[in-house]
C-alpha cells in the first residue's frame, strides 16, 4: 500500500462509508426476510 | 429501476384490494381465518435475478472505485491525499439529490393516484437518501477539517445540507405517526414536495451565498478536474449508483411487503371478528324467546 497523507481522515471517511451503507443494507435486508415470512408468496412477485 | 421491482407503482393494486392469494383466504369464515401463509412458502426474502446480477456489480464496482481513489489517482497539489474523499463524497451528494427527487416525484403521484406503490417508493426514496445525507456530511466534515480547519462550519451549503437532511429525518419521523394509513400518507406526501426545492437550495448555495464550499467541478463547460482523477470520479459515480440502485429496490419491497403484511394482519382480524360474530348468532335467536 501506497503512503497516504492524512490517512486518519481517509480511513474515517471511506471506513465511515462502508460502515454506513453496509449496515443499511444489512438492516433492509433483514427486514426484508422478516416481512417475507407473512406475507403471501404471490405478493412477492420478484421470487 | 421499477421494472424489476413488485407492481411497479404506477401499476400496483389498490390498498383496499384484496389478493386472491392466502389474504382472501384469511377474510374467509371458518378455521383457516387468520391464519399467515407458511415460512418457506416461497423465496422470503426481497432478492431477485436483478439484484444478485446489481449487487455483484456494485460489488465489483467498489473494488475497482478503492483502486482507482485510493491507489491510482493522483494526489491532489494542493489537498494531497485528502481529496481522495471526494470520489465517494460527491457522488453520496449526487445519490442524496436523486433520493429526494424520487421521494417528491412519487409523493406527487402518490397524490394524483392515491396507488400504494408510490407511496412505498416516496418512503424508499427518502430513507436510503437520508443514508446518503449522513454519507456526504460524514465525508465532507471530515475533508474540511483538513482543508478548512474545522469539522463544521455554518457556512450557506452546509448549512442547507444539514436543514435538508433534517427534513428527511423528519419525512421519516412522521411516516411512523401511529394514525390512519391514508392520512399518513399524505400528510408525509405534502412533506416529500418540499425535498426538491430544498435540493435546488442546497445546489444552487455556493452561487447564492458566500460559501467557504467550492462551486461546481464537473456541472460546467469547462470542468476542473480531468486525468486519472476524473476516472476516480466516474468510478465513484458507477459504484455508488449502483449501491444506491440495488438499496433502493430492496428497501422499496419491503415497503411493498410492509404495506401486504398490514392488509394479512386486517384481514386477519377482520375474519376473527366475523367468526366471533357468528358464533354469537344462535345466542341472539335464543335470548328473546
Amino acid at each position: 500500500m501506497i503512503a497516504l497523507t492524512h490517512a486518519g481522515y481517509l480511513a474515517a471517511g471511506w471506513l465511515g462509508t462502508a460502515a454506513l451503507v453496509g449496515g443499511y443494507a444489512l438492516v433492509v435486508l433483514r427486514r426484508g426476510r422478516r416481512l417475507s415470512r407473512h406475507v403471501p408468496t404471490e405478493e412477492r412477485r420478484w421470487s | 429501476m421499477t421494472a424489476t421491482t413488485p407492481a411497479g407503482p404506477p401499476s400496483g393494486p389498490p390498498p383496499t384490494a384484496p389478493a386472491a392469494g392466502a389474504a382472501g383466504a384469511a377474510s374467509t369464515a371458518g378455521g383457516d381465518a387468520g391464519r399467515r401463509p407458511p415460512a418457506g412458502a416461497g423465496p422470503a426474502h426481497t432478492g431477485s435475478a436483478a439484484t444478485r446480477v446489481i449487487g455483484w456489480l456494485a460489488l465489483a464496482s467498489l473494488a475497482l472505485l478503492v483502486l482507482y481513489g485510493l491507489i491510482i489517482s493522483p494526489a491532489d497539489r494542493e489537498m494531497d491525499d485528502v481529496v481522495r474523499l471526494m470520489y465517494v463524497h460527491v457522488p453520496s451528494a449526487t445519490y442524496l439529490y436523486l433520493g429526494c427527487f424520487l421521494t417528491t416525484l412519487a409523493s406527487g403521484m402518490w397524490l394524483w393516484k392515491r396507488t400504494p406503490g408510490w407511496d412505498a417508493l416516496a418512503e424508499t426514496g427518502a430513507e436510503v437518501a437520508l443514508v446518503f445525507a449522513f454519507v456526504t456530511l460524514l465525508t465532507g466534515s471530515l475533508w474540511g477539517r483538513p482543508t478548512w480547519g474545522t469539522y463544521w462550519t455554518w457556512d450557506a451549503r452546509l448549512t442547507t445540507t444539514a436543514v435538508l437532511t433534517a427534513l428527511l429525518a423528519g419525512y421519516l419521523a412522521l411516516r411512523r405517526l401511529d394514525v390512519d394509513p391514508d392520512a399518513r400518507s399524505t400528510r408525509a406526501a405534502v412533506v416529500g414536495l418540499l425535498l426538491v426545492p430544498n435540493v435546488v437550495i442546497v445546489n444552487r448555495s455556493v452561487e447564492w451565498w458566500r460559501s467557504l464550499h467550492q462551486s461546481a467541478t464537473l456541472a460546467r463547460i469547462d470542468p476542473t478536474i480531468e486525468g486519472d482523477m476524473l476516472v476516480a470520479l466516474m468510478v465513484g459515480f458507477l459504484a455508488l449508483g449502483l449501491v444506491f440502485a440495488w438499496l433502493t429496490i430492496h428497501r422499496f419491497r419491503v415497503a411493498w411487503l410492509e404495506q401486504q403484511a398490514d392488509r394479512v394482519d386486517l384481514d386477519a382480524a377482520l375474519a376473527a371478528r366475523r367468526a366471533e360474530a357468528a358464533d354469537g348468532d344462535p345466542h341472539e335467536k335464543v335470548t328473546p324467546a
